[in-house]
């Protein structure tokens, strides 16, 4: 019997049995649903940090020069915790060395920062907000433009003018309904203009990525991003492309290598971090969650492939005579084992194009309602039908070879 | 391989030779059943069960043969055996020139499909497909394209009078219904035999009647019909009556002498 066939066939055997059919596939279903589900928030996720938390965090083709990673993956020891604290900062001094080895086409900007400063107006509530020392080139390297106003001028960044570029949550809050241009915002006791608007930097897991006020590399906000005198964050460096950005990486940890005066076979006591290495913590998490959303679902599908089994030998016992009745019509082994299989086949297809369905309605829903994010992966679809075709045909080998090895003189008489 | 032996060579009982030397030696090709001393038994709880203790049949093209006996006489087991259900224990079994005695599960398939057709008691149609789907069904096994086979299963139900009836399901027929669609399946694939277990067992005796009426005129059309059943009545439409009885071939008769005997009889 040709495969067409015999798939209309199982299709209408499970349109004729629909509430059991239905069971039948419950399993697979729940299965397959969980697996889009989980591999849809996790790539939903992933493609978030890659796409926009990270690339908002650490433009591209950009590397930070850092005494210890920005981004640390959750499961770093308390041990190099401890050696991440004994390294020694990364300090004004160091600047010159790492921009002389740059190209002449790289952008750079020093930055400090700190996360929870109090920012007040005369009338308003205090707020805390990330606040960044660098220089103008850090809008340029970030890519970050004002919806109002300005950036700071050559001037205001060589003089370390009292002057900020606000985020727009800090301008909803002390500015709601006011043009924010030229009024005051206290920082540290001291009053600094606000020049500039930035664009809304958007939100990852309902953080808000625009609680934050960037003020010049030398302004007295210094003091309080940077307690010790002299000490710098990070230095910031863009390349035009990827290939001038490792060249440079490659140079910049030469110079602070020698800066620091590390002997050869000695580590490394500083790094360069990449919008990549920044996500290498990401890609563990996202390996346990990703083991985790196969684990579950395969128990899903091992249960739902029993079921599918135990349905299928009672099928085949139900329906003796049928076989009987085809083999008296010259149904040969391989077109009844055909017929059961692809019978089981059908069903646990079904089974798991209801479940890719379902899965990604989940993942929709819980991307609605939560912040996490998701996104529907073409190869778990893919993975979730192959996989749903692998179940049915396990599942269906024992009971089709039975119904097949049936004598048709004893299945013809069974009521 | 050996060649189908000549039915001359086959110790018939005495009537059926009687009858062979009637109707004149018959060319070779004209037999399409021959069985020679073939025997079938079973287990059945420990107890060797000894169906058919070595039963020799011709039949020819273009007979109408009636298999009668009591329960117990072998009848269903000579049945399958010649519908290449089963096969013999013992002996051999030629069908339209070939002999099945020896072949594997799928060349029996192919030979059920090709050679013959069956009609049931209890019809075995498949209750959730239509009169039509029934029909095609051994088209379906014999690989023959889909517009080919409605063609085909739509002439067959044409034959047995339910054009009108093609799209209903088996449970929307009456009895006798049910058996013209059992015996157009059986016809579709144009078997060398018609092979019938109590085909009017289940039917009233109007109906019966007029399923008989349907044999006749497939026999008068040329079609080899074989039936197996235990109701005199019925087996006295046949041209020839095989009575069995404990596994052997109790009696061979041509119709008019049956029905005679059995006139005799009442």
């Amino acid at each position: 019997m040709p495969l067409f066939e015999a798939v209309l066939l199982a299709l209408q055997t499970i349109r004729t049995q629909k509430l059991k059919s239905f069971f039948t596939m419950l399993g697979v279903c729940i299965g397959v649903t969980f697996l889009i589900a989980v591999v849809s928030i996790v790539e939903g996720m992933s493609q978030y940090m890659e796409n926009d938390l990270v690339g908002k965090l650490i433009a591209v083709n950009t590397f930070e020069v850092r005494s210890r990673p920005n981004f640390t993956p959750g499961n770093t020891s308390e041990e190099t915790w401890r050696e991440y604290q004994r390294r020694p900062r990364i300090m004004e001094q160091d600047i010159a060395p790492i921009v002389a080895a740059l190209p002449a086409e790289a952008l750079w900007a020093p930055m400090s920062s700190d996360g929870n400063i109090a920012a007040t107006t005369l009338t308003g509530r205090p707020k805390a907000v990330q606040a960044y020392n660098t220089t103008r080139t850090y809008f340029e390297i970030k890519k970050m433009g004002v919806t109002s106003g300005r950036v700071f001028s050559p001037q205001e960044d060589a003089t370390g003018s009292l002057v900020v570029v606000i985020g727009k949550d800090v301008k909803d809050h002390f500015f709601e309904n006011v043009d924010p241009i030229g009024r005051e915002l206290r920082l540290g006791n001291l009053p600094y203009t606000v020049i500039g608007v930035a664009e809304s930097q958007g939100s990852a897991f309902g953080q808000s990525f625009d609680k934050f006020i960037v003020a010049p590399f030398s302004s007295p906000l210094r003091r309080l991003t940077n307690r010790q005198r002299g000490v710098v964050d990070a230095v910031m460096v863009k390349s035009p492309t990827e290939a001038i950005m490792n060249a440079s990486m490659a140079d910049v940890g030469e110079v602070m290598r020698s800066v620091r005066k590390l002997r050869p076979g000695q580590k490394d006591n500083f790094v360069l971090e990449t919008s990549s290495s920044a996500l290498s913590f990401f890609a563990k998490i996202k390996q346990y969650m990703l083991l985790a959303g196969v684990v579950l679902p395969a128990i899903g599908l091992i249960v739902g492939a029993i079921v599918i089994m135990n349905i299928m030998l009672v099928a085949v016992a139900e329906r003796t005579r049928e076989i009987g009745v085809r083999k008296s019509l010259g149904a040969r082994r391989r077109d009844i084992m055909a017929q059961f299989l692809v019978e089981s086949t059908t069903l646990s297809i079904f089974g798991a194009g209801i479940g890719v369905a379902l899965g990604a309605a989940l993942a929709k829903i819980i991307a609605a309602v939560s912040p996490l994010p998701a996104s529907v992966a073409l190869w778990s679809v893919i993975v979730a039908v192959l996989v749903g075709a692998g179940v049915g045909i396990i599942a269906g080998v024992y009971p089709a070879s039975r119904a097949s090895r049936l004598d048709p003189v004893v299945a013809l008489r069974s009521e | 391989m050996s060649t189908q032996p000549a039915p001359e060579a086959l110790t018939v009982t005495a009537e059926r030779r009687v009858v062979a030397a009637a109707e004149g030696v018959a060319p070779e090709k004209d037999w399409i059943i021959v069985t020679r001393g073939i025997t079938r038994q079973y287990e059945m709880g420990g107890e060797i069960v000894r169906a058919l203790r070595g039963v020799d049949l011709a039949v020819r093209r273009n007979e109408y043969v009636a298999i009668m006996g009591p329960s117990g006489s072998g009848k269903s087991t000579l049945m399958n055996l010649i519908g290449c259900l089963d096969t013999p224990s013992s002996g051999e079994y030629w069908l339209n020139g070939k002999q099945v005695s020896t072949m594997t599960d799928d060349a029996l398939a192919h030979v059920r499909n090709k050679e013959i057709g069956f009609v049931f008691q209890t019809f075995n149609l498949l209750p959730r497909a239509s009169a039509l789907q029934n029909v095609e069904l051994p088209l379906v096994y014999a690989g023959v394209s889909s517009g080919e086979r409605k063609k085909r299963a739509s002439q067959a139900l044409e034959r047995v009078q339910l054009a009108e009836r093609m799209l209903h399901k088996p449970n929307e027929l009456s009895g006798g219904q049910r058996q013209r669609v059992a015996i157009a399946r059986a016809l579709v694939n144009e078997p060398s035999i018609l092979l019938a277990d109590e085909p009017t067992g289940n039917l009233d005796s109007q109906t019966s009647e007029e399923i008989m009426r349907v044999f006749e005129s497939l026999s008068e059309q040329g079609q080899t019909v074989i039936m197996v059943t235990h109701e005199p009545d019925i087996a006295a439409h046949a041209r020839r009556v095989v009575v069995l009885r404990d596994g052997v071939i109790a009696s061979d008769d041509s119709g008019e002498a049956f029905r005679s005997r059995m006139g005799q009889g009442h």
